[in-house]
């Protein structure tokens, strides 16, 4: 069981050896996908693991991309019930689908929005036990739809992430975010991915494979970890319960 | 959704009592998604039973011919055939118009069905005396999902839909050319999506929002880019959680490429269309039954409800096709044999030029 549960994702991530610690402690992971190859997979197996039987670990997830139903059954098959999650304290759930922040004459009117929703995160970390402020993950589905609550408005989502970072010194919590690498052309300049790859410690990248879409290779993923300055490079398949990766031509194993 | 689901363990699945009941034209699917018809049988067989209730589907135009509407054209009068309330959003100036331009279904599944296939039906004359098992066999089918409608009607697209089906029912249509902005349009989905609440024990009804060309110049917010999408993020929360699918069609081309992308990850079903050139003869040699088609059909996403799991289809590329100029049916497309003469370069040196030419097929 525990090898089968282990796999090349945890190996790269460093999930493999240990859980408590929480090995993302203090990190900042960002996830970047595509149109044709969704990255959300990567959120569900990292709150999945994160929110594992033996571990101490707290879960804040922000929702802007789906409702609480979706990932209450998309876990479950997973074998974790964010009900009864939720109900133990160890998994917030924060619906922000339909958040829009307040457009005041001069942009953005400070007190409503973002910087509402960065207070709600530190009340929910301070409200926590002694023993669980040390390990909590702040996880966030998507911030390209945080773009657009904020009106377009991405140096406000900027601050908004490094609030969320001083929050990774503070308390020592990892922050996992999903974005899309696609949406930002080059005429625009990608400041945002940029600076989301500054920020992070671990850059995993979701993509198709060149040739097009498989039934037996969804895609491929590249994680980048700054710590162990290295770089590795496998395919994957996503089942229902489990996300299958292995290194290229080696499905069946 | 989820409460009621905790009592079953996922090992045995009680399927009379999770399936909730269902109204006219809704079927379960997987995952506890509910799907309504798109109006092509085909479409919804590709798509794996239909567009799930909750879903925002989003319809890449092509900019220089009306095929977007056939889609807009079946979903809407699949709606109305089963008594569904329709929001119809565009930037014409008298949207009602549009209306009358819908197609009526053929007559009965039946006739149809015979119709379709004049070859196949020859071939099975030898055993002429099974057939009325066959067509028993069918209404049975279709009848197990409710007793008086089929989920999905084909529909004939010379003739107009019938006067009372329009009359007798529940239409909103909004201009979108002269509101200066989007909130009447908001406003107006905000009401009709508000007496369509989530109900997961009973869904008797299923409401459609139509919005045609949303990006169009002639719309004053089109120049309003990000107001659009977080209009379409709100439209796609409010969907979410009614009993309501929305179907957005716009031409990427007028989007800047960031936006455009913005928008394909906002749906959750992506499709797109395409014209074919009159008297392409490359492709007319390369694929058979080029002389009933009128375009194609890519199929980028499909929308994954409760699920992680993506959807691959075997093919993404299909071909629009009017049979008899009548029936849109949706086909894979089909390699023409290759003619011998030619030689075994042929093969090669035609594929390359018609994917140079159409860019995105895949055989």
């Amino acid at each position: 069981m525990n090898q089968r549960s282990s796999n090349l994702l945890d190996e790269a991530l460093g999930l493999d050896q240990a859980i408590e610690p929480w090995p993302l402690r203090g990190r900042v992971v960002a996830i970047e996908d595509r149109v044709e190859t969704s990255g959300s997979f990567v959120l569900h197996h990292l709150l999945k693991r994160s929110l594992s039987p033996n571990s101490s670990n707290v879960s804040i997830f922000i929702a802007f991309s789906q409702p609480f139903s979706h990932y209450d059954r998309v876990l479950r098959k997973l074998g974790c019930n964010l009900v009864s999650q939720r109900d133990n304290g160890r998994f917030f759930f924060f619906d922000m689908l339909k958040l829009q922040c307040p457009v005041g004459d001069e942009g953005i009117t400070p007190g409503g929005g973002l910087i509402a929703l960065y207070g709600k995160i530190h009340k929910t970390i301070s409200a926590l036990p002694e023993i669980s402020q040390k390990n909590v993950s702040i996880i966030i589905d998507d911030l390209s739809l945080m773009e657009v609550a904020a009106n377009g408005s991405s140096d406000y989502v900027l601050d908004f992430l490094h609030y969320c970072r001083t929050l990774t010194s503070e308390f020592d919590c990892s922050l996992i975010t999903l974005n899309h690498e696609d949406i930002y052309s080059i005429e625009d300049g990608s400041t945002f991915l940029l600076q989301m790859a500054y920020l992070a410690d671990i850059l995993i990248k979701a993509e198709p494979l060149a040739t097009g879409l498989a039934a037996d290779v969804h895609g491929q993923l590249t994680v980048s970890n700054k710590g162990r300055n290295k770089a590795s490079n496998f395919h994957f398949k996503v089942k229902e319960n489990v996300v299958e990766c292995f290194y290229p031509g080696r499905s069946r194993d | 959704m989820a409460t009621a689901k905790t009592r079953t363990s996922s090992f045995s699945r009680n399927l009379s009592a999770a399936a909730p009941s269902l109204g006219p034209g809704l079927k379960c699917g997987p995952n506890g998604t509910v799907f309504l018809s798109s109006g092509i049988p085909d479409l919804d067989k590709i798509l794996g039973g239909g567009f799930p209730l909750g879903s925002l589907v989003m319809v890449m135009e092509d900019a220089e011919a009306p095929h977007h509407m056939l889609l807009l054209r079946n979903f809407m009068a699949q709606g109305l055939v089963h008594g569904q309330p329709l929001l119809y959003a565009s930037p014409a100036r008298d949207p009602r118009g549009f209306l009358g331009t819908l197609p009526c279904p053929a007559a009965s599944k039946d006739d149809k069905s015979r119709e379709r296939d004049p070859d196949q039906e020859k071939g099975l004359r030898i055993a002429w005396q099974y057939k009325k098992y066959f067509g028993e066999n069918q209404i049975n089918f279709d009848g197990q999902r409710d007793g008086k409608h089929e989920y999905s009607n084909e529909f004939d697209l010379r003739k107009p839909l019938e006067r009372h089906l329009i009359n007798g029912q529940r239409i909103d249509c909004v201009s979108i050319q002269d509101s200066s902005d989007l909130s009447t349009l908001q406003d107006r989905c905000d009401t009709f999506l508000s007496q369509l609440p989530r109900n997961d024990d009973s869904i008797s009804s299923a409401g459609r929002i139509a919005i045609q060309s949303f990006c169009a110049p002639q719309c004053a917010h089109s120049i309003m880019e990000w107001e659009m999408l977080s209009f379409i993020r709100s439209l796609k929360s409010l969907v979410r959680s009614s009993n309501s699918v929305a179907i957005i069609t716009f031409p990427p081309s007028l989007l800047s490429p960031s936006f455009c992308k913005r928008w394909q990850h906002m749906a959750d079903t992506l499709l797109s269309v395409k014209a074919i050139q009159d008297e392409d003869k490359e492709l007319a040699q390369l694929l058979t039954g080029y002389q009933d088609m009128v375009g194609f059909l890519n199929v980028h996403k499909v929308a994954r409800l409760n699920t992680q799991v993506p959807l691959i289809l075997e093919a993404t590329t299909f071909s629009i096709k009017l049979q008899k100029r009548r029936y849109l049916v949706l086909e894979c497309l089909n390699q023409a044999p290759v003619d011998g003469s030619s030689g075994a370069s042929y093969g090669t040196s035609g594929s390359c030029s018609s994917s140079s030419k159409t860019g995105n097929l895949d055989f």
